[in-house]
């Protein structure tokens, strides 16, 4: 599917046809707003409403297609962009039409330099066919579409983090507004999409909004490729039918099959390292953006890392604060020193040092975190925290109390460093 | 001027897709550190040059992302997620194998220059754990075995001074 002979044998850019020859651009966000189509890399915010945002006004605008993915957990963009690049970016290309863009940077990790290559060539393969360049389809409208790469930073998934990474500078968030709808890449009117967003884009042109909203659930429509990893039989990138229960994607069979090992189900991350972790009760919450409120969490970008009864609650909130506090820009004094402190905090309780008080500031730290920080990094840091604390109290007690030594630690821990 | 002299071509193409130069800085600042084999005070200031920026601008950007290497490295960088994820499958004590193997702590690099062994954030994987990047090249489903055999691979293409272009240079020549 990654070659454009086998993806046009399939239908592919007929959509993108479609749209340049029967629709005008409004016509194009109406039908997006229409399918219900909501961000697929955590937000949820509604894609058709985002396009809407863009100044009518002609001008220079840009689409910029988020593949940074980094969150922990999170490893569908990266199969798309591997196996079906074409779909990718012939959404982008309709997201373009739709907002009057020329221009499109698709924003991807570093690390993803190696399966880039399928998707340069897929840009390449399009361009020779004149699918990218001018007067696409024998149509006014021309658009250029480019990989771009980063260095390394968790931080560049925000989109205010990226765009600035894209104009060459340090990848920190900007204080919003301005909006990158009004304000974006080089001050001009941007669109940040995610890879498996514009994915979804093609089929809805195709089939018609009404035909999406047949898939899953009134306030989540469409498929879901959702991430499976952790103490699972079969980890792997599973599109689900969003209104699918936790409990079929673990125990299924065609999905995760059960836990690894025969042990017993201890708790699930539904977001990878971001959102708040929950218990075996939440199995049977539908995946929906509001699914799990009534648990506490959010299923984000369906990063889904299982964990069995082995797992130390206490060594898994270290692991995922290290993650955040290596992470931080270091803009905003809340996170930068609130992730520091919880590191430090949670590796002397977990190493056995901690004290009661400890404990507690370690609560007070996240606390004040919370609604103070420039962008939602600093607001997911506290979630390992606060929801371990909430459901694992008893780990962290048995760690304080008693001068506990070093707890039956058979892996290496992170340690804090200045 | 080694930058220039060995990726002319690429450096013109990449300064090409973008109306303002700034945001040709990282992928040269990746270019560069192919071409210096880390991102050097040289290396840097020569980035600046081209691209009119502040040297201090591209060294601060060196410190920022994770990817840019400020000291030298081995030939092969060896990394090794072991964020929760991956360690949930066995990533924390793959590493331990992986460092008492080449005898070197992570950061290290091995004395005949050729491994540096890291740790690193998440790298989009986590079903396929343990796993690492090499060069950026991903080696997925790893076990004491498969690296062993990694290790023995790299060092026959060291020995045998196989110059396959690296995947930074592989996805630069896209620009030219």
């Amino acid at each position: 599917m990654h070659k454009l002979e086998v993806y046009r044998a399939n239908g592919g850019y007929e959509a993108l046809q479609k749209v340049l020859n029967e629709y005008q651009p409004g016509e194009v966000i109406d039908i997006v707003k229409a399918s219900g189509l909501r961000g697929r890399g955590g937000a949820g915010f509604p894609t058709g409403l985002k396009w809407s945002f863009i100044p009518k006004a002609p001008g220079e605008k840009y689409i910029v297609v988020n593949s940074d993915e980094s969150e922990m957990g999170t490893f569908k963009d990266r199969e798309l962009l591997e196996k079906n690049p074409h779909q990718v970016i012939e959404g982008a290309m309709i997201a373009a039409y739709a907002i009057g863009a020329k221009q499109i940077y698709n924003y991807m990790r570093g690390e993803f330099m190696g399966i880039g290559q399928h998707f340069e060539e897929a840009l390449k393969a399009c361009y020779d066919a004149g699918i990218l360049g001018d007067n696409i389809f024998g149509t006014d409208f021309s658009c250029r579409m480019y990989g771009y790469y980063g260095a390394g930073a968790y931080i560049c998934g925000e989109e205010t983090a990226l765009l600035s990474s894209l104009q060459g500078d340090l990848g920190q968030p900007w204080s919003k507004p301005p909006f990158p709808a009004i304000e974006g890449l080089y001050k001009k009117p941007t669109v940040v999409n995610n890879t498996e967003t514009l994915a979804n884009v093609p089929p809805i042109i195709t089939n018609g909004a009404d035909w999406y909203k047949s898939i899953g659930t009134a306030q989540s429509p469409g498929p879901k490729i959702v991430c499976l990893s952790g103490h699972v039989n079969n980890p792997g990138n599973y599109e689900v039918e969003m209104g699918m229960t936790f409990h079929e994607l673990v125990y299924g069979e065609n999905y995760g099959g059960g836990i690894r090992g025969g042990k017993k189900f201890k708790a699930l991350l539904p977001s990878g390292g971001s959102g708040p972790v929950v218990k075996e009760d939440a199995l049977k919450a539908p995946i929906t953006y509001e699914g799990l409120t009534p648990y506490g969490s959010t299923v984000g970008s369906a990063s889904v890392v299982v964990m069995d009864e082995t797992t130390d609650m206490v060594w898994a909130a270290l692991k995922m604060v290290h993650f955040f506090k290596h992470e931080s820009c270091g803009k905003c004094t809340p996170c930068r020193e609130g992730t520091f402190w919880m590191e430090r905090l949670l590796h002397r309780i977990y190493e056995g040092h901690g004290t009661e008080q400890d404990l507690e500031v370690l609560q007070s730290v996240a606390t004040q975190i919370k609604g103070k920080t420039l962008c939602a990094l600093g607001e997911f840091a506290v979630n390992p925290v606060l929801s371990t604390i909430r459901h694992f109290f008893d780990e962290y007690k048995a760690k304080v109390q008693g001068g506990q030594k070093k707890v039956a630690a058979k892996t290496a821990v992170p340690t804090p460093t200045d | 001027m080694l930058l220039q002299e060995k990726y002319p071509e690429e450096i013109k193409g990449i300064l090409a897709r973008f109306p303002h130069k700034k945001s040709a800085v990282l992928p040269l600042m990746h270019l560069a550190q192919e071409a210096y084999g880390f991102t050097s005070r040289e290396a840097m200031q020569e980035v600046a040059q081209i691209l009119d920026l502040d040297p201090t601008h591209v060294l601060s950007l060196a410190g920022f992302y994770t990817l840019y290497y400020e000291e030298p490295v081995g030939k092969f960088v060896l990394e090794v997620c072991n964020d929760l994820a991956c360690a949930l499958r066995g990533a924390d004590e793959f590493v331990q194998m992986a460092s008492r193997k080449l005898d070197i702590p992570v950061d290290g690099t091995t004395n005949d220059g050729l491994f540096t062994l890291k740790t690193v954030m998440c790298l989009a994987a986590c079903d396929r754990a343990p796993m690492l990047q090499c060069n950026l090249k991903f080696e997925e489903h790893l076990d004491e075995a498969k690296f062993d055999a990694l290790i023995s691979r790299l060092r026959a293409e060291a020995a045998a001074e196989k110059a396959e272009p690296s995947i930074v240079e592989q996805i630069s020549a896209f620009a030219k």
